[in-house]
């Protein structure tokens, strides 16, 4: 019987000819991530159960992206970052990307790609749960804790059970204008629930998702988690290999999902049918179409994060926001210092995406996760009352942008930005009809 | 630590709803405190679950917060609660700030599985899996006993017993007491 492409990457890793799903099997990893909140943690285990003197398995291997709590006074967050150099230091660690420095990047699922790190047919592990997020570029990528996180970085191993897939099939030949890649995964989340997917793998295919570009392939795997997948995975194809080899030299090898393969489910969906959605609070599974929701008073809106804070994602906000007042306070985050050029030298009708934001009145951060997950009480954007704010970040929990009391609607890009704009939650088709038609 | 397979885990219920996230067992601003320094980690007790809204946590009644004002323990031991347990961020903190509150167990007919993981792995807590939501028969303050020979969950102030999920695949890890411990005794990584 023939294999998914998640299947045949574990199988290649352990050592087998054939997995199937349920089974166990130990993994060699090709990329171990961590970050500031999650790597002193497990940098603790490894010296408590490797000894003080241990070295990593790999240090070619070994990735330490601070990204979470960065521009920040709280003095427990910048000690983890020290915690960070120290090791990285200790450890003679290539890939460190140290704040303050010239090789800070900021949100590591951002960051992972721009450098190389994710390349296909390869096994990432990072200590983030959007680490699914890789899955965009054929490899099976998942989020672990800090006790395995430290195993690996002892061992280079690490045990995981067989997903089963469920695979989501999209027809058409190309995006409608009006439509983002967060559209179609709020609609999925919203189909099958927060827990819709939980211990398997997602794979996205299909003449709509061939028609994707890499960045909209990484919202769909990006939350493969907010419906409990384990990973997110897209099959490798030329748009894939293009990126990959403009980012990095290191060999691999493309691993696609036999005709035979079995999955747990197939689900079907139409580009050209899906309406821009929003999920309310209090959970990325409360769908509605931006239509319905449309009128909803605003306080705040936010386009940032490794879902939502990507260059194509701030063209988009910009193609509404040029030349509008704001209603609302609007915040700018975006994921990485690469994407932070990109809106000095971007242009659009000739305008950098910078001035477009300025001018408009946006407020902008630096590069980091920022209030995408809350964070110290100094983090920018931090929700810090009962704001009601539509957001391109991937969560909406209670409390999740940081105050328990506040309110929190997933959206695109575009819808966002149409909203902020208006002060209400828009169904961008209203923008966007003017603008490009 | 090494949780006995035989021994059987007694203690006060607490219990919560669906869709319990990582945020709201552990709010990502407390996550800076190190799980290395004695008394910082006792920080992770205080906060445990303290995102959760008032009015659902401790149910049925809520307004029960899972430790008190100052204290870094609770005095409840086993989490019930619906589905979806721990779903959200891959932060281990969250079991680990369970287990520094006291917690030993959870009972709920379904994780998500990097929380599921880590606690196994991390050997903070035991995850298990009821057969179907007892969320809402349960009441907080309620006398438990995980009966792990039997696969058992005994409610003494109600005098009810029901089944619970056998721990399956992931059973001898539990029992060796997490990831490191299990490969230990297999000899994959040297004794320390
Ligand atoms: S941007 Fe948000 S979701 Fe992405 S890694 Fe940072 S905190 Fe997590």
């Amino acid at each position: 019987m023939g294999m998914t492409l998640t299947e045949k990457i574990l199988a290649n890793h352990s050592g087998r000819d054939h997995v199937s799903p349920g089974e166990s099997v130990w993994v060699d990893v090709d990329v171990l991530m961590t970050h500031d909140v999650c790597g002193p943690p497990a940098i603790g285990i490894f010296n408590k159960e490797f000894g003080e003197n241990a070295r990593v398995w790999d240090k070619e291997k070994l990735v330490i992206i601070p990204d979470h709590y960065i521009f920040t006074s709280d003095k427990y967050a910048n000690r983890n970052v020290d915690v960070l150099r120290a090791f990285a230091a200790d450890q003679d660690l290539p890939y460190f990307y140290d704040v303050g420095s010239d090789r800070y990047k900021g949100v590591c699922h951002v960051a992972l790609p721009e450098e190389g790190f994710t390349r296909p047919g390869e096994v990432l592990f990072g200590t983030d749960s959007h680490t699914c997020t890789a899955g965009a570029f054929g490899q099976f990528a998942t989020g672990i804790g800090n006790t395995d996180a430290a195993f690996i970085m002892g061992t280079g191993k690490l045990w995981v059970k067989v997903p089963e897939t469920m695979r989501f099939v999209f027809e058409g030949t190309s995006m409608p204008p009006y439509l983002m890649a967060k559209d179609l995964i709020l609609k999925i989340i919203g189909d099958i629930g927060t827990d819709g997917a939980t211990y398997r793998a997602m794979e996205f295919a299909g003449p709509g998702i061939k028609a994707l570009t890499m960045e909209d392939r990484m919202t769909l795997t990006n939350m493969a988690i907010e419906a409990g997948g384990k990973n997110g995975v897209v099959e490798p194809d030329e748009i894939t290999e293009e990126y990959v080899k403009s980012r990095t030299d290191h060999p691999y090898e493309c691993v696609y999902s036999d005709p035979d393969a079995e999955y747990f489910s197939e689900h079907f969906y139409n580009l050209e049918e899906i309406v821009p959605m929003v999920a309310k609070p209090h959970s990325p599974d409360n769908k509605a179409t931006a239509e319905e929701v449309e009128g909803t008073p605003l306080d705040r809106a936010y386009i940032g994060s490794c879902t939502g804070g990507k260059l194509s994602d701030f063209k988009a906000a910009a193609e509404i926001i040029r030349g509008n007042e704001l209603k609302i306070d609007t915040y700018i985050v975006p994921a990485t210092t690469e994407i932070a050029r990109g809106l000095e030298t971007e242009t659009l009708f000739g305008t950098p995406l910078i001035q477009i934001f300025k001018e408009a009145g946006c407020k902008i951060g630096n590069a980091s996760c920022a209030a995408c997950l809350g964070g110290p009480s100094d983090t920018f954007g931090r929700l810090q009352d009962t704001e009601v704010c539509i957001s391109s970040t991937n969560r909406n929990y209670p409390g999740r942008m940081g105050s328990k009391q506040s309110s929190v609607y997933l959206a695109s890009p575009y819808t966002v930005a149409a909203s902020a704009v208006t002060g209400v939650i828009t169904d961008p088709r209203v923008f966007i009809q003017e603008t490009v038609i | 630590m090494s949780k006995e397979e035989k021994e059987p885990i007694k203690g006060k219920a607490f219990v919560l709803g669906k869709n319990i996230d990582t945020d709201q067992i552990i709010p990502a601003a407390h996550l800076v405190y190190s799980l290395d320094d004695p008394e910082e980690r006792k920080l992770y007790g205080k906060y445990a679950l303290s995102g959760v809204p008032i009015e659902e946590s401790g149910l049925p009644e809520g307004g029960i917060p899972l430790t008190q004002d100052e204290e870094t323990k609770s005095e409840f031991k086993i989490i019930v609660s619906s589905d979806n347990f721990g779903c959200g961020s891959s932060r281990e903190h969250a079991p680990a700030s369970l287990e520094i509150a006291g917690i030993e167990a959870i009972i709920s007919p379904s994780y998500a599985r990097i929380f599921y993981r880590n606690s196994v792995d991390g050997g903070f807590l035991i995850p298990f899996e009821s057969l179907k939501d007892l969320s809402t028969e349960i009441k907080t303050g309620d006398e438990l006993e995980i009966d792990q020979e039997n696969h058992e969950l005994i409610n003494h102030t109600q005098d009810k017993t029901y089944k619970i999920k056998p721990l399956g695949s992931v059973a001898d890890i539990v029992h060796a007491g997490g990831i490191f411990a299990y490969a230990r005794q297999n000899g994959m990584i040297e004794k320390a």
